[in-house]
């Protein structure tokens, strides 16, 4: 029942194979038999539970709410959740409960989801995984063999999100298959009178209709993403992808993005400099972490930031602070903002020439091993991470990573799907065709969890070697 | 070159009209400003035993002072610029305080369209130009009572500029001519306000209330066009007179709603403007003058010692009287302004612009607010001028005492009295009163119904005009009676019995031949002994005009006493 999509789960759940209770206590064991992969930050179990108690209550009733009632959903760590510690993985928020949930939390739990609890990610979200402000959404799906999507800028509320880059942050979601991200984003998208950037545009639900004829659709490809540094796997599965597309009859053109390799030094600037100013919040007055030093304010601030923060942060506060000094704001933030305005313009230019979508690479690879991936430092490792997810985020597009294929090592790999600002339900139609035609092999979550028990054995040597 | 040149006090109101004594002016070309004397021993500001001990110099070039303010307005609205927490004025500490205000992660900010609207109207008021487009920037600082670690403000492009103030400022030894200065209006831009700390010393401990953090202000920038301490504090005046009126800003300095910063400095006129410093928060009209005249002789006498002017921010110690730099402020202050990427920008409208199927709860329509616009002070002084022919100076009182204008013009409904009266005697006998007591004109104990029922006892000559004060003191004390009540009580109506008062003015004739011997003599002060003594005998009931023609007429030559069977007279 675990491997399955929201759908069937939602049909099995409402046919009375299974009760929400139960598919609600089959996730926890799950999650208490991968415990030592660190994925969830906190588990709310006894929230979890008694929401299954009244989603079995409303089944009973016959009273759904509908698609995502008693379906198990986790949030990460960086969206706010009434009651539940909400901690951005840093020590600075280390016991801060809001009192609040962020809208699309809301939004969830009004439909009857569970919430099974909040998933780790880097310090502030900084690096890799449900929030997508540089790819946070799309690569994760990609090397874990799932949907990813990444919805227009403003089509999602940020309300509750704990913020990176306020012009980039996008709640992301994580599904097994196109049809459940559309369900998903169909209770999210929307105005929120509380985010005064989402769209004032009534949003239609979102109905996916199958494709079944390609030959008016137009797929570029852009040029500068084959660089040097894919990996020959990828490479070739992109362009099958694309043959795959011209074989039923699509336009695949070649396209330029020509400022795409600016991106990440132009992220660099922007986000640091948001970063900046978005964590001069966390002083330690109104809460979360406070130092014991009391002589003056000023020295309880400095104490208490450089306990609550990481190295990673505190480099981009740092940096950031410096790119917005009076001097330094016109040769630092205003040209970034500048060469932003260039690479969203690549993306007007490609889509007003005729292409519907691009196609394109989520990662480089597929994922590394633990020991390799330490091996770099924050910076470079998102540099790698986010070259083919970045630029969208810089542009406010949507953009969906597919589960594609298996590696020869049988590891997933996603290919990405870029689409026009606000098309996201024809961005998700070409994705869903695409689905279809690739067919990437259902997980296995029993094997998974026999192989867990295994190394639950081990758990001591795991975490071991996953703290070096 | 007598006299001070910077005064603190008006004889009208607290601080209504800069009042320059033309007499005393001086200075090369300065046409009505207050050029500041930079000799040594003609200290132009008043209280400063420091500089007046000094001696002066031969040959020294005379001083101008340049002053421009920055001006807090608190926006009267419900709610506050960015959430929804209501606006209170001492409330309990930490009570009004949503979730974005005390700057939860994830929070982000609404605008308040109301905010926006006051600021339009405001921008509007002061001849500016409304840009159509504004931005949002964060000003970045770290303090207790800011729990973002940033302001929302509008550095960049603001809501309002280039606009212009008019304010009315009296000269002339009698100070009964008004002459209008203009002040520019830089720009007007939409702000928070902070939270406010409470520092206890002696526990070292600092209190933080969040009532006030994000409350709308708008700051108003006016160009340095000033010259002294009673200019800028006239100017503030009508400010606040105007935001008053628009309904934008209750401008109550005592309450916060208003908080003025200086910018001065002062140079040799005809050479470059000087360096200037910041006197920051003047909460009070007061220490605003005050604070401004002593910064402008402090950077004289600095600079005049062969010191030098520190850009510096200073406050002022309304104790001590002086400004001092403030420790807070020292070093350079990089607030790292950066564009606030929750708002979008704000789009105001025209009739013209207005997309035709626009929401109107979402679009700003400025030609719908500017008919909306309400009188504005200067237009309601012109009209008491006009339609009472009264002083200038007494129009600009009127305006000046909150509610005063509303009491005059209900007495003036009710009363026969001629205008120049009850002007007289709402600013003279009535506002006299209250200031002596220190009572707002809401708080009276005398209502403009009395007042005018008084006023036409005094036009049909029923009472004298010291009676009249007499049942003012009257009513102000016992409240409930009617001036009619009082008078009857206190036997105080004039003696209409013609033939009773000459033989009154017959017997003091009679007792007093001296008297009248001096009057027949010529003696021209003599009569009015007499007619002093004629009152008192009648308890100062008597009109003294009408005594007067009794007695000249017993007095002139040729008189037969006989009772006279003329009525009243009328008074000349």
């Amino acid at each position: 029942m675990l491997g399955r999509t929201l759908r069937e789960v939602s049909a099995a759940l409402k046919q009375g194979q299974i009760t929400p209770t139960e598919l609600c206590q089959k996730c926890l064991s799950l999650i208490k038999k991968t415990k030592f992969l660190n994925a969830y930050i906190t588990v709310s179990e006894e929230v979890a539970l008694k929401q299954a108690e009244e989603s079995e209550k409303r089944y009973k009733q016959g009273h759904s709410l509908g698609d995502l009632d008693g379906i198990p959903v986790a949030v990460k760590d960086n969206f706010s959740t009434a009651g539940i510690e909400t901690t951005c993985a840093s020590n600075m928020l280390k016991g801060y409960v809001p009192p609040y949930n962020a809208t699309v939390v809301q939004k969830l739990l009004d439909q009857g989801a569970l919430l099974m609890g909040k998933t780790n990610l880097d310090e502030f979200a900084m690096g890799a995984l449900g929030s997508d402000t540089g790819g946070s959404t799309r690569n994760p799906a990609a090397h874990c063999g799932l949907v990813g999507l990444k919805p227009s800028y403003g089509l999602v509320s940020r309300h509750g999100l704990i913020p990176l880059v306020n012009s980039m942050d996008v709640p992301g979601i994580l599904t097994r298959c196109v049809d459940d991200a559309a369900i998903v984003l169909g209770v999210l998208a929307g105005h929120d009178p509380k985010d005064s950037t989402t769209i004032q545009d009534p949003v239609k639900p979102f109905m996916l209709s199958s494709l079944t004829d390609v030959s008016k659709l137009c797929v570029g490809i852009p040029k500068e993403y084959l660089t040097p540094e894919l990996s020959s796997e990828i490479r070739s599965l992109w362009s099958k992808a694309a043959n795959l597309f011209e074989s039923e009859g699509a336009k695949v053109i070649e396209v330029s993005l020509p400022h795409t390799s600016y991106s990440i030094v132009c992220y660099h600037v922007l986000c640091t400099s948001e970063v900046a100013s978005n964590m001069a919040r966390f002083d330690g007055l109104e809460y979360g972490h406070r130092c014991d030093i009391d002589v003056s304010t000023e020295a309880m601030y400095a104490a208490t930031r450089r306990e609550g923060f990481n190295d990673v942060v505190r480099g981009r506060i740092l940096s950031g602070n410096f790119f917005l000094l009076k001097e330094n704001y016109e040769n630092y933030f205003v040209k970034a903002q500048k060469v932003r305005r260039l690479i969203a313009n690549d993306f007007v230019n490609v889509f007003n020439s005729g292409v519907d979508v691009l196609l394109t690479p989520t990662t480089l690879s597929e994922a590394v091993p633990y020991t390799e991936f330490i091996k770099e430092d924050n910076r470079t490792r998102s540099a790698q991470d986010d070259i083919f997810t970045q630029a969208v985020n810089m542009a406010g597009l949507p953009a969906v990573s597919v589960p594609t294929a298996l590696s020869h090592q049988g590891l997933p790999i996603g290919l990405q799907f870029i689409g026009r600002a606000f098309c996201d339900q024809q961005l998700l139609t070409v994705a869903k065709w695409f689905e279809k035609q690739v067919q990437f092999p259902v997980i296995q979550i029993q094997e998974l969890m026999d192989n867990c028990s295994s190394v639950f054995e081990n758990e001591k040597l795991a975490s071991v070697s996953l703290k070096q | 070159m007598a006299g001070p040149m910077l005064r603190w006090c008006c004889p009208v109101g607290r601080w209504a009209l800069a009042c320059i004594d033309g007499g005393s002016r001086y200075g090369r070309g300065a046409a009505t400003g207050c050029t500041s004397s930079g000799k040594r021993g003609q200290s132009s500001v008043a209280q400063q035993p420091r500089i007046t001990a000094q001696k002066p110099r031969k040959g020294e070039h005379e001083w101008a002072a340049v002053v421009g303010l920055e001006i807090h307005a608190q926006i009267s609205s419900n709610s506050k610029l960015f959430s929804g927490s209501q606006v209170h004025f001492a409330a309990p500490p930490n009570s009004l305080v949503s979730f974005f205000d005390a700057s939860l992660p994830g929070t982000l900010p609404v605008l308040n369209r109301r905010c926006v609207e006051a600021a339009v109207m405001t921008g509007l008021a002061l001849n500016c130009r409304i840009n159509k487009k504004s931005l949002f920037d964060r000003k970045h600082y770290f303090y207790a009572d800011l729990p973002a670690g940033y302001q929302i403000t509008q550095q960049r492009l603001p809501i309002a500029v280039n606009g212009s103030m008019v304010y009315g400022v009296c000269v002339g030894k009698k100070r009964s001519q008004v002459i209008n200065k203009t002040v520019r209006v830089k720009q007007i831009q939409l702000e928070q306000d902070s939270g406010k700390s409470l520092h206890d010393d002696l526990r070292s401990q600092t209190l933080i209330d969040l009532n006030r953090a994000g409350v709308g202000l708008l700051e108003v920038v006016l160009e340095p066009d000033m010259s002294c301490g009673e200019e800028a504090a006239t100017a503030v005046r009508e400010l606040q007179l105007i935001l008053q009126a628009l309904g934008t800003s209750r401008a109550n300095m005592a309450e916060g709603q208003l908080r003025v910063d200086a910018n001065i400095s002062v140079h040799h006129p005809g050479e470059p403007l000087g360096i200037r410093t910041e006197v920051k928060n003047l909460n009070s009209a007061r220490f605003l003058a005050k604070a401004i005249d002593y910064e402008i002789q402090r950077q004289i006498n600095e600079l005049e010692n062969g010191g030098e002017i520190l850009n510096e921010t200073r406050s002022f110690d309304y104790k001590l009287g002086c400004t001092v730099p403030m420790r807070d402020k020292e070093g350079k202050q990089d607030y790292r302004f950066m564009p606030e990427p929750n708002l979008p920008p704000l789009l105001l409208y025209d009739a013209e612009s207005l997309p035709t199927a626009a929401d109107p709860q979402q679009v700003i329509n400025i030609d719908q607010i500017r008919e909306q616009l309400p009188e504005l002070p200067s237009v309601t002084r012109e009209k008491l001028v006009q339609r009472y022919g009264m002083l200038p100076e007494h129009s600009f009182a009127l305006l000046n005492e909150v509610g005063l204008l509303e009491f005059f013009q209900n007495v003036i409904k009710e009363t026969r009295a001629e205008p120049k009266k009850v002007t007289s005697w709402v600013l003279n006998t009535f506002l006299g009163f209250l200031k002596q007591q220190n009572l707002a004109v809401s708080e009276s104990p005398v209502t403009p119904s009395a007042l005018a029922e008084l006023l036409n006892l005094l036009d049909r000559k029923a009472i004298s005009s010291s009676a009249a004060k007499q049942v003012f003191e009257e009513l102000w004390r016992s409240k409930g009676k009617t001036p009619a009540q009082i008078v009857s009580e206190k036997k105080l109506e004039l003696m209409q019995d013609q033939e009773a008062l000459e033989q009154l003015c017959h017997a003091v004739m009679e007792g007093h031949p001296q008297v009248v011997t001096d009057v027949k003599k010529g003696n021209p002060r003599a009569i009015n002994k007499l007619i002093g003594l004629v009152r008192k005998a009648t308890l100062s009931r008597a009109d003294p005009t009408v005594i007067k023609e009794i007695l000249e007429k017993k007095l002139s030559p040729g008189d037969v006493s006989g009772p006279s069977a003329r009525g009243r007279t009328v008074q000349p």
